[in-house]
């Protein structure tokens, strides 16, 4: 009996004609491209992005072999050209899995601070919602991208930075996160206005934490000790020679980072739980219900956040499994690998895509729409498909914020669904992502209406 | 009752050291080190904890 044992190369999907491959589709419709390279080719198939391949993987048995694979084999800080300019020379943009666990161990992220960050974030929430009017209407992505950079400068670099920025800074970065145009694979300094604005927007960011850090060389440090943040820190640490060893471009480079991964996937996700939660029938009653329930008895929201609220937390799952952040996940093959029976060639790039995999019909029935009851037992499917329900990539570079954004979105949704109410004012598929850079935004308009609530289910709902 | 890790997946947070303390350590390496690696049955409910609560997934019991 002959059986095929030959590996081979995986196949090429249709179209990307012109001399950029499929980068120009890329740009415009990127989930497009990749279902079609799932439909066409497999669990193994070819995009071109100018001049290279990209080997994009999907299904079970091909994410566990991207998500094992070591550095050695799949090599990550290689693949993402367009964030250098973002963050700065020399500012890496993942560290390896080792250099990760101690980071993991050695700041913010740690589980024993979890509480603290969790009364932070719901503070920070009441001080945004405290300049509403009893009704009026809100931009998704302004208003939520503004929360989450006071949120993860509070809570990364510390209250005292927090209390010195203002909108200004949250606009600034928002620019940055719109120069991430996937012509960078081309050219990351291309010719292009959202690059400029890329530019200009760490120039503003740099003189702002200068602005701050020529304040504070002036001023005395705060007498207690757990008052100074991460800056205080950096600032304080010199050279032999007494001169400081951080100048403002360094600083600035490294809380840009810090803060990257958490602040558009965190800002996106909770306006997307919002909008699912709203346009689908009975789904915001059930969350409602649950946290009018577990608040009836006054309990604080830095004590409740970091407990268990399974219709919520399944709804911020559902949230993330229809609309990940993150849609297209790379690496770059540093030796030739077998996937499948194909063979991964030394210098291609590899990718794995959470938009595809989160909706593989076969481990997701019903795979387009909003049902978070798939995650509550014994259904638990995010659990039982470790390796396609992947909205915080999976393996050895798992998201290592998972447990502090899960936190934080429990905590939001603690302060504001207690009080406010809200309604869509747009038509329900109005509301979508802009796919034109490979950091994904929602597209605006994407209002809603909020109105306070004349009881308080803080207060009300239990009686 | 036998714990099983996935190395490959652990990221030291620590969570199964808070939930079973006398079953897992997470060390200076930030991996786990299980200390118990086939735990009396008293420490199920605690270490089924750990299961359940790893941020990574990394745990699972196996029951001979």
């Amino acid at each position: 009996m002959a059986v095929d044992t030959g590996q081979r190369r995986p196949t090429r999907v249709s179209g990307g004609e012109g001399g950029t491959g499929h980068l120009e589709e890329l740009r415009v419709d990127p989930i497009g491209l990749m279902n079609r390279v799932r439909a066409e080719c497999g669990d193994a198939g070819i995009f071109r992005l100018a001049d290279r391949d990209v080997v994009l993987l999907s299904g079970a048995e091909a994410n566990e072999v991207f998500f094992r694979s070591p550095e050695e084999v799949l090599d990550q800080a290689a693949a993402y050209p367009f964030m250098t300019p973002i963050f700065g020379e020399g500012v890496v943009f993942d560290a390896p899995p080792e250099r990760r666990r101690e980071m993991l161990h050695n700041q913010a992220l740690r589980d024993k601070f979890m509480r603290g960050h969790a009364s932070t974030i719901a503070g920070e929430v009441e001080q945004m919602v405290a300049e509403w009017d009893d009704e009026g209407e809100i931009d998704l992505l302004n208003w939520f991208a503004e929360l989450t950079i006071y949120t993860s400068s509070a809570c990364l670099i510390g209250p005292r930075f927090r209390r010195e920025l203002d909108n200004r800074f949250a606009a600034l970065y928002h620019d940055l996160e719109q120069g991430t145009d996937a012509i960078a694979y081309v050219d990351p300094y291309a010719d292009i206005e959202s690059f400029h604005r890329r530019d200009a927007a760490r120039i503003g960011l740099v003189e702002l934490v200068q602005a701050i850090m020529d304040r504070r060389a002036s001023e005395p440090l705060p007498e207690n000790e757990e008052d100074r943040d991460l800056l205080d820190i950096l600032m304080s640490v010199k050279n032999p020679d007494g001169t400081d060893r951080f100048v403002a471009d360094e600083v600035t480079g490294m809380f840009i980072s810090m803060m990257f991964a958490g602040h558009h996937t965190t800002s996106g996700t909770a306006a997307w739980t919002l909008i699912e939660l709203l346009r689908n029938d009975g789904a915001m009653a059930i969350v409602d219900d649950e946290l009018a329930e577990l608040y009836s008895g006054g309990a604080e929201v830095s004590y409740q956040a970091l407990r268990e609220m399974p219709h919520l937390e399944s709804a911020v799952k559902e949230a993330l499994r229809l609309h990940p952040p993150l849609i297209l996940l790379l690496r770059v093959a540093q030796e030739d690998l077998e996937c499948e029976g194909f063979t991964i060639e030394t210098g291609q790039m590899v990718g794995a895509s959470p938009a595809v995999s989160n909706r593989i019909p076969e481990d997701f029935p019903e795979p387009d729409s909003f049902r978070p009851g798939r995650y509550i037992e014994p259904r638990q499917e995010d659990r039982s498909n470790p390796w396609t329900w992947i909205p915080f990539g999976a393996g050895r570079h798992r998201c290592v914020g998972q447990a502090f954004a899960m936190m934080q979105l429990k905590a939001i949704f603690s302060v504001l669904l207690l009080d406010w109410e809200f309604e869509l004012t747009q038509p329900a598929d109005t509301y979508r992502n802009d796919h034109s850079k490979m950091v994904v935004q929602l597209q605006q308009p994407c209002v809603v209406r909020y109105r306070r609530r004349a009881v308080p289910r803080s207060t009300g709902a239990a009686g | 009752m036998r714990v099983v890790v996935d190395t490959d997946l652990c990221q030291g947070h620590g969570v199964c050291e808070s939930e079973a303390p006398e079953v897992f350590a997470v060390g200076r390496d930030h991996q786990v080190e299980v200390l118990d690696p086939s735990p009396p049955e008293d420490q199920r409910s605690a270490v089924e904890a750990a299961v359940r609560f790893c941020p990574t997934h990394a745990l699972s019991i196996a029951d001979d």
